[in-house]
């Protein structure tokens, strides 16, 4: 069951820029694109754990910011050549605040 | 025998035939007159040169090694005051007198200029040389300029100083710009192209008067009262053959010196070629008749029949931006019917003028693909009948004759011509591919083609690749990313000469192919922008790397280092203490000494940065840039202050430099050094910009580097004082940032443009060096200030997470 919380205005986060959330399990990086949807994947590349919420956010994916690889943000998985998976959580906006679903991030301390 | 010829001008009609002369080995003892104190450049290309696009180097066809090499005795900077045809002998300037067998005429054509009381003031100037470009180039930003004149050469004059940020106004006396080549609506669109480029357009505007001020241009009074205020003021209303040597030496002129058609003079030893010919009542200002001509000059020169034939012409503009074609004869007229097609969304616009099923005149604009193959079927007079319902639609409609650029130029015959300025065909190409020429310079080398305007360059490498197949790429001019074709020096062009100051912008006019762009593209356009328009241009963080953004090096670990600024790697012992304490404080791992003579504290968190820059701030130290495609460290020796070998203030010098450089934004990483003496403790000479001091002043060097690739600087001036030293290195650095693509370190750039080239621009051009200066402290007064102290006060929330769930109790 879903269990959506209340994290921060949209504002808070930049157009095409990120902002941490820190879980009891480490941290997931809240997108926000250049036409305002939010995502939310944990923090971490499948290459060498670079900090993707440092990336450069383009069209619905994020460049990691050690090694330049490419993560949609919709799937969570590695664009072109370099092959990978991302763990994604459900985001949305409501009446200009972002949620994100506990039940979720909890699950993933379960997995 | 060996016959003397002398030839009077060195333009690009005389240059061609020259050539033409010299492939033949022909058995002439060649002496060239020039009034210009140089020798033959292509002059078609300085509106190029006037809008940035080119520099003089680009164009000059003919280098003094090249007239060596040839044994061709030049006489640049004379004229010929005399010719005496019965003695046949010329007296040259300085009175000597030389004997000649022929003589060829290539006087070319003078400007006209209207006689407007005040044509004769200051800073009244025509287009056609390199002096006058100058003239123009040197206006600088912000001042005022009116053209008179909304033909080709004026038009091309008012965009190249418009995108060099003049105040441009054309005036023009007729009700719609370039009437000669195109029809109203065409001109309409022009006419809308330009002003959104920021220059103002008076059309069926009559000049009065040319208005000065102690001798000086101030303003063009048009008759209607009107005032245009102006600094300078450009006539471009056309050309007349220069024709008086002609006259005074007794041969039959007209509007220009009658010609044969062997391009003989009415004395059978003495030719002429060029704009200064008349042939068949016809004089001649674009280049392909010129280049024909001088074809036709060179073989009756070497007793060889030839036949110089008029031919159907066409006009293209060559301003960034606006895409124009016109060719043939385009008035309405009986028995002459329009097909016209208009996409205003996209700006597009083509009509054809057809009689009897031929198309006699052609006017395109905005979407001229297709022009070279209109143009064919105006020359050749080609039935289109078959294909009148699709005809306007281009080549890529009619049947069978597919989209494919490639097939379409397979199907094209021999003589199909694909280069207008030299009047290459096709068939000429393909001969030169099968002997050898199997890449663009070699063609070119080898045929001309593309050699002279360029626009057919595409053209020729396709018929490369149709000829050579596999063994042939068509070298894609690699675009930035895949977000678009065009290169970086694409891009900047179009951001200059565009003047798109904002992403979006140059999106949208560029034809980005993904909505945002991408990791590849987004930072060299933010550097771009600002580079080009720091007052106008708001950075935005969200383009730039993680390190600039965040103005600390991420480590591999997703920690960051952080690097206080030393000015010339001076510290104080107040300094070091707040150094020390704040790596207690945050609990730093590492503390490391750099190479370029700072302190690293490696390890930072990140959401620790605020605070330590703050406690950094109040011990009065600011950002070292250590992560920036930027001003990175001045390094320095200790100079006179105490070496025992030193020269001057080696470490005054560096810290000076630092505090006038610091905060500025390059293509890439910009490191400099200054070294007390030649024995160069600094390491000077490895550095992008490096100063050695010697004991008469200062050598400066650029493009070294120790990475990758390591490089030696090579020097570019010596100068005495410091103050100049910090003024050529600003407008070096001025140069570096306006010119150089994105990622390139200055040995890259230097490495294109040639040492040559930046010298002319930063040390020997004193107004240019200066309009450098005065650009760099433009943007300075943006960029030279402390990003992490603005960060402490504005920023510093989005250095912590949005929130923190860790704490909440599991369900």
């Amino acid at each position: 069951m879903s269990h959506w919380i209340d994290i921060a205005a949209l504002d808070s986060i930049p157009q095409r820029g990120a902002r941490l959330v820190k879980t009891r399990h480490g941290c997931v990086a809240v997108f926000r694109t250049g036409t305002d949807e939010v995502y939310a994947l944990d923090n971490a590349c499948p290459h060498k754990n670079g900090p993707l919420a440092e990336g450069i956010v383009h069209g619905s994916a994020v460049t990691c910011p050690l090694h330049n690889w490419v993560i949609s943000l919709e799937t969570g998985q590695v664009q072109g050549a370099d092959e990978g998976q991302v763990a994604t959580y459900p985001a949305r906006i409501e009446s200009g605040r972002v949620l994100l679903d506990a039940a979720r991030l909890q699950h993933r301390a379960v997995a | 025998m060996t016959q003397k010829l002398i030839i009077i001008g060195a333009g690009m009609a005389t240059g061609r035939a020259l050539e033409h002369l010299l492939d033949s080995n022909a058995d002439f003892d060649i002496t060239l007159f020039n009034a210009e104190p140089r020798g033959n450049y292509n002059r078609i290309m300085l509106s190029p040169v006037l809008s940035g696009d080119k520099t003089y180097p680009e164009i000059e066809t003919h280098t003094d090694a090249w007239y060596t090499e040839n044994n061709i005795t030049c006489r640049f900077g004379e004229r010929i005051a005399a010719i005496d045809r019965t003695a046949k002998t010329v007296t040259a300037e300085n009175g000597e007198v030389l004997p000649y067998d022929k003589l060829l005429f290539g006087t070319g054509s003078n400007p006209f200029m209207i006689p407007l009381p005040g044509h004769d003031l200051e800073g009244v100037i025509a287009y056609r040389d390199l002096e006058d470009t100058q003239r123009m180039m040197d206006l600088g930003a912000g001042n005022r300029c009116v053209v008179i004149g909304g033909g080709l050469l004026g038009l091309e004059a008012a965009a190249g100083m418009a995108a060099r940020g003049v105040d441009v106004t054309v005036v023009h006396i007729m009700p719609h710009l370039m009437e000669r080549q195109l029809d109203e609506a065409a001109g309409y669109l022009l006419r809308k192209a330009l002003v959104d480029k920021g220059i103002t357009v008076k059309c069926a505007a009559n000049s009065k008067e040319i208005l000065g001020q102690d001798g000086h241009v101030r303003a063009l009074l048009l008759d209607d009262g009107t005032e245009l205020p102006c600094d300078l003021l450009v006539m471009a209303v056309g050309i007349r053959p220069n024709v008086k040597l002609a006259q005074e030496a007794g041969l039959a002129v007209g509007k220009g010196i009658h010609v044969d058609d062997q391009m003989v003079t009415s004395d059978a030893d003495v030719l002429a070629v060029g704009e200064c010919v008349e042939h068949n009542g016809a004089i001649f200002g674009l280049v392909a008749p010129l280049y024909d001509q001088a074809k036709v000059a060179a073989a009756t020169l070497l007793g060889q029949p030839a036949q110089f034939v008029q031919k159907e012409l066409s006009t293209k503009l060559k301003v960034t931006g606006c895409d124009l074609f016109s060719a043939g004869d385009f008035a309405e007229g009986e028995g002459r019917e329009d097909i016209v097609f208009r996409d205003p969304a996209r700006g597009v616009y083509r009509r054809l003028v057809i009689k009897d099923n031929v198309i006699v005149g052609a006017v395109m604009y905005g979407d001229t693909a297709d022009s070279n193959w209109f143009f064919g079927l105006i020359r050749d007079k080609t039935d289109i009948a078959d294909m009148r319902d699709t005809l306007i639609f281009g080549p890529a409609y009619q049947g069978g004759s597919a989209a494919d650029p490639l097939l379409a130029v397979a199907a094209l015959p021999r003589d199909a011509e694909i280069c207008g300025c030299n009047g290459i065909c096709k068939g000429q190409i393909e001969d030169a591919i099968a002997a050898g020429a199997t890449d663009l310079g070699a063609v070119r080398s080898v045929t001309k083609a593309s050699g002279s305007c360029g626009t057919c360059t595409g053209l020729v490498e396709q018929v490369l690749a149709v000829t050579l197949g596999d063994d042939f790429v068509v070298p894609a001019a690699a675009g930035i990313c895949g977000c678009t074709d065009m290169t970086h020096e694409d891009v900047r062009r179009m951001i200059k000469s565009q003047s798109l100051k904002s992403m979006p912008a140059v999106w949208q006019a560029c034809g980005w192919k993904t909505s945002c762009g991408c990791h590849v593209c987004r930072p060299a356009l933010n550097f771009y922008l600002l580079a080009d328009w720091p007052l106008e241009y708001q950075d935005d963080p969200q383009s730039r790397f993680i390190n600039e953004r965040k103005h600390a090096n991420i480590q591999k670990d997703g920690t960051f280092s952080v690097v206080p600024r030393m000015w010339g790697g001076i510290t104080t012992p107040d300094e070091l203490r707040a150094i020390a304490d704040a790596a207690d404080k945050f609990a730093v791992p590492t503390v490391k000494v750099t190479g370029g003579q700072r302190i690293d504290l490696l390890g930072v968190k990140g959401e620790d940065l605020p605070a330590i820059w703050k406690d950094l701030n109040d011990a009065g130290m600011v950002s070292g840039h250590a992560y920036s495609k930027g001003l990175r460290t001045v390094k320095t020796c200790v100079g006179t202050d105490h070496c025992r070998f030193g020269t001057q203030d080696s470490t005054g010098l560096g810290i000076k430099l630092e505090k006038t450089l610091w905060g500025s934004w390059t293509p890439h990483k910009l490191k400099l050094a200054v070294s007390g003496c030649p024995r160069n403790c600094a390491e000077a000479t490895c550095k992008d910009i490096g100063v050695v001091c010697v004991d008469s002043g200062y050598q400066i060097s650029i493009g070294g580097a120790a990475g990758m690739d390591v490089r030696e600087t090579a020097l570019i001036a010596q100068v005495p004082t410091e103050d100049e030293v910090i003024d050529v290195i600003k407008a070096i650095t001025q140069s570096y940032r306006e010119n150089a693509k994105y990622l390139d370190r200055i040995y890259k750039w230097m490495g294109k443009v040639g040492l040559d080239w930046i010298r002319d621009q930063t040390v020997d051009d004193l107004d240019n060096r200066a309009a450098l200066v005065a650009r760099f402290e433009v943007s300075q007064s943006i960029y030279r200030a402390d990003p992490w102290a603005a960060h402490v006060t504005q920023k510093s929330e989005s250095y912590q997470p949005l929130a923190d769930l860790s704490l909440e109790a599991a369900e």
